[in-house]
């Protein structure tokens, strides 16, 4: 539907975008590849020569790698299994007919709304200390020795304080997504005499398992970066230290930026890994 | 479905949906009651819930030590200037991709979300020496434009599902009726998709409002927004809980109230138009 | 002044040659129907007038100054498309208002062709309303506004009346015609529908496959067909065609006798067959005819009065004079 006119004025418009994209994805990731070959300690001595890919081999053969990959996968993988199922659930609970449907949609979405500093202090503070904690007083309250939540169950706590926070963006896309199934198909089903149980698995999960593919792909991307929840409970100690905070901890805290460098070009190539995944979905789709 | 329902059911769904509902939202509820209370009341053992003093003093306390005010105009600068900033940038290019497709749009497109995955750790420490080099750290600027780079694929992408939806019979009319290329745009199709802007706007305004990495780790005293102010209640403050509280209503409170108004628009544009 | 000259345009898609080099004259004033079945480039070749799309090869000329490269709104021509393309957020004043606008016309200009315009197409009591509050024919009668008052050299029409229901379509085809009459401007008009080419046009372009198989009058399409597709496009129902020996006779490959031109008896004429279904109009009756040896089925166009039923077997009669004679190419046999 184009004319050349128009084709060389949408390269024209096209360029800002394409520019700045292009100069923040490169420009960062030719520094990172650059000091991932370094010695480089801005604070001991500065730039202290190539070292080839020493880097990379110290950051796979330290002892805190193996355990950051384990607590990410959990993390991601904890939270992922919790939102999809709930989500589900959530979504058709939801779609049922009742009253006040917008009220109760409203208070689901809430956490999404919240921002992850203030729920992780929120939930570190007033529901999980073990002293003045609301869980410890629940805990109390049926004779129940009260649980370090942080400590104790660290991973399970930020679980589900991540958890909490993305359930309304699954609930809200499956809940979509179970909409958009058409009512006849179920009567139909119904028609030919399947139980409701049955209905939910031959129709209505079939139909949600795109959806359900589009939450996991995009939850795993902002999953795998989560920060300010770590950063604000635990601070990475009791076993919490994803790969991101401990690229973080390397680069600002011990201040070994060709060792964080190297780490954070393992994360980039994990994430797309992730990142193709995704992409061959939400490509197909564009085809669609 | 046009069909009956038995009023049992539906009180029985009605019951069910109500309390996970509460039970999701408790959480906030909670936080804002306890904003109410004095710190005893806040700690007492058993916990109050609805019958105690309710009192302000929180929210004095909190504003008179932190300068709320400060971190909240931060915020909608950096969150208002990086969304304003980057629709300018995306709609010309949503609408070439939308409109005059070529084959590689489609891979544009698709590279233009994948920046959007590279883990922001990864490139923390360059972008903290150019910060520095530029004179840009602990600034507003700064933060607005890592912000707006941040964004910008999501807000290109729903601008161009947006923009799809539109017929291009409509700007081959405006083209015939005598409309040069800026006019197009600016009368027919920004107008005509004026909800699909706003309701991209809004989800980048939220994105950017909660972004907590490049927040925390890019500012210092002088550009920290809302995100910055309540890590600082990290501890020992932490312990004061209705001082947390009121800190916490306080940073959370304008995003919810948006959110739960453009909730409806929000749900397009977070699903990547993947889901219909 | 509106004369649309097209010498040797081409248009590619990639690989995909949509319209091989072809040459057209549109004179002044005139009303012009591209007719053909869908996909045929009808659209395409107008949407090359138009500006829209670039030719590939060729050039296009508007009153002999080449136009081929200059972009759609210096063309000096309107178009209606298929959809309306209305603009939804503006009212219909601001919606015809708006190639005035952008042409830089005067407040008082604008306001005189806006009521004219509005005046004519009987849109006075709408102007304040938005495309979305009105019904299809009045949408279609905004955007012929919209064409109107920019006082084009010629009016592009893209299948406008294809959003429409029947009733209506009628309705608005008589209302362009009368409006073609009144204006004397060219028009060109893009339609799948022969019945629409056929009532409106002053020459029709029969296009199939981006070539032109006839340029000509309704009547001389209807009656001296250039070959076989055009004998089968043009006229309701089609025309039947006989191959073998029955042609034979009429020393052709293939002959064509329409509809209306057999006549039907229970017991006299040269064709027989069994009737398998009979459809009454009241003003006329179909016959589909099977058996005859001759081809699958023989429509055949009789009387209302005519009473055959399912399983009657009846006799037909071509009426020797208006068979039309088609050689192996499917070319007319003069």
């Amino acid at each position: 539907m184009a004319t050349q006119h128009s084709r060389s004025a949408a390269r024209l418009m096209m360029a800002p975008a394409v520019v700045l994209l292009l100069g923040w994805m490169l420009v960062p990731l030719i520094m990172t590849l650059y000091f991932s070959f370094k010695k480089y300690l801005p604070l001991r001595g500065g730039d202290l020569g190539w070292v080839g890919f020493d880097n990379y081999v110290r950051f796979v053969t330290s002892s805190a790698f193996w355990p950051s990959v384990l607590a990410t996968l959990a993390i991601v993988g904890g939270v992922l299994v919790i939102t999809v199922v709930f989500g589900v659930l959530l979504a058709i609970l939801l779609n049922q007919p009742m009253w006040g449907q917008g009220i109760v949609r409203i208070l689901v979405i809430a956490p999404f709304f919240v921002m992850p500093t203030v729920s992780a202090l929120v939930w570190k503070n007033m529901f999980m200390d073990p002293v003045n904690g609301l869980f410890a007083h629940l805990w109390k309250f049926f004779g129940a020795q009260p649980v370090e939540w942080l400590s104790q169950a660290s991973l399970q706590s930020i679980v589900m304080i991540v958890s909490w926070q993305w359930l309304p963006f699954a609930t809200l896309i499956l809940l979509t997504a179970i909409q958009s199934l058409d009512s006849e198909q179920l009567e139909a089903a119904e028609m030919d005499g399947a139980s409701p149980l049955k209905r939910f698995a031959y129709i209505t999960l079939p139909h949600l398992s795109r959806a359900i593919t589009v939450v996991v792909l995009i939850q795993t991307i902002f999953l795998l970066a989560i920060f300010a929840e770590i950063f604000v409970t635990t601070q990475g100690s009791f076993g919490t230290r994803t790969l991101t905070y401990l690229i973080y901890q390397r680069v600002l805290e011990s201040q070994n930026v060709g060792l964080g460098s190297a780490g954070g070009v393992y994360a980039i190539i994990l994430a797309n890994i992730v990142a193709i995944f995704l992409m061959r979905i939400v490509g197909k789709n564009l085809d669609a | 479905m046009a069909r009956a329902v038995t009023q049992q059911r539906k009180i029985i769904n009605t019951v069910l949906a109500w309390g996970v509902g509460l039970l999701i939202f408790f959480p906030i509820l909670w936080t804002i009651l306890t904003s109410f209370k004095t710190e005893a009341q806040a700690i007492s053992d058993p916990p109050v819930f609805l019958f105690f003093d309710w009192t302000l003093e929180n929210y004095a306390v909190v504003q008179e030590r932190s300068d709320y005010m400060r971190y909240l105009w931060n915020s909608v600068i950096i969150a208002g200037g990086s969304t304003v900033l980057g629709i300018i940038v995306a709609v010309p290019a949503a609408w070439s991709m939308a409109f005059v497709p070529s084959t590689r749009t489609k891979d544009i497109l698709l590279w233009m979300l994948s920046t959007k995955m590279l883990p922001a750790v990864g490139v923390l420490y360059p972008i903290y020496l150019i910060f520095i080099k530029l004179g840009l750290l602990d600034s507003r600027t700064g933060l607005v434009i890592v912000l707006m780079l941040m964004n910008l694929p999501i807000i290109v992408w729903m601008l161009y599902t947006y923009f799809r939806e539109i017929p291009g019979e409509i700007l081959e009319a405006a083209r015939m009726d005598g409309a040069t290329l800026k006019e197009e745009i600016l009368y027919v199709l920004t107008p005509m998709a004026v909800p699909g802007i706003a309701s991209t706007l809004l989800l980048n305004f939220i994105l950017a409002w909660n972004e907590a990495f490049w927040t925390l780790n890019l500012t210092a005293a002088k550009a920290a927004p809302l995100t910055a102010f309540i890590a600082s209640y990290s501890s020992p403050e932490g312990l004061f809980y209705a001082k947390l509280s009121a800190a916490s209503t306080m940073a959370i409170a304008p995003i919810l109230i948006l959110g739960w108004f453009s909730q409806k628009q929000l749900v397009s544009g977070l699903t990547f138009g993947a889901v219909k | 002044m509106g004369r649309i000259t097209l010498d040797k345009v081409s248009k590619r898609f990639g690989d995909v040659e949509v319209i091989p080099p072809l040459d057209l004259t549109i004179e002044d004033g005139e009303f012009t129907v591209f007719v053909g079945p869908s996909g045929c480039g009808k659209s395409t070749l107008l949407r090359l007038i138009a500006g829209l799309e670039d030719t590939t090869s060729g050039q296009i000329r508007i009153d002999s100054q080449d136009a081929t490269h200059v972009p759609p709104a210096k063309r000096g021509l309107a178009m209606v498309f298929q959809s309306y393309a209305l603009y939804p957020h503006m009212s219909v004043r601001k919606n015809i208002a708006f190639p005035m606008k952008m042409a830089g016309v005067s407040e008082d200009e604008q306001k005189r062709r806006i009521e004219a315009a509005a005046n004519a197409l009987n849109l006075t009591d709408y102007l304040d309303r938005r495309p979305g509050q009105l019904s299809g024919g009045q949408r279609q009668r905004v955007a012929i506004g919209r064409a109107i008052v920019r006082e084009p050299s010629a009016f592009l029409f893209d299948e406008p009346l294809s959003n429409l229901d029947a009733a209506l379509r009628v309705g608005m085809r008589l209302e362009i015609s009368e409006l073609h009459e009144r204006l004397k401007t060219t028009m060109i008009y893009v339609t799948h529908d022969q019945v629409e080419a056929m009532t409106m046009a002053d020459k029709i372009v029969v296009l199939q496959a981006g070539v032109i198989e006839q340029v000509g009058s309704p009547l001389e399409l209807y009656h001296e067909p250039r070959n076989k597709f055009v004998a089968g496009f043009i006229g309701s129902p089609k025309m039947n065609f006989i191959e073998g020996a029955e042609a034979g006779k009429h020393g052709a490959h293939t002959i064509g006798i329409r509809p209306e031109h057999i006549a039907v008896s229970a017991d006299e004429g040269p064709w027989s067959g069994v009737v398998s279904v009979s459809e009454h109009l009241g003003s006329d009756t179909f016959f589909h005819v099977h058996d005859t040896g001759l081809a699958e089925t023989i429509t055949v166009r009789a009387d209302g009065e005519v009473g055959f039923r399912h399983g009657d077997r009846i006799r037909l009669t071509p009426r020797a004079e208006l068979i039309h004679k088609f050689d192996e190419n499917g070319l007319r046999i003069a």
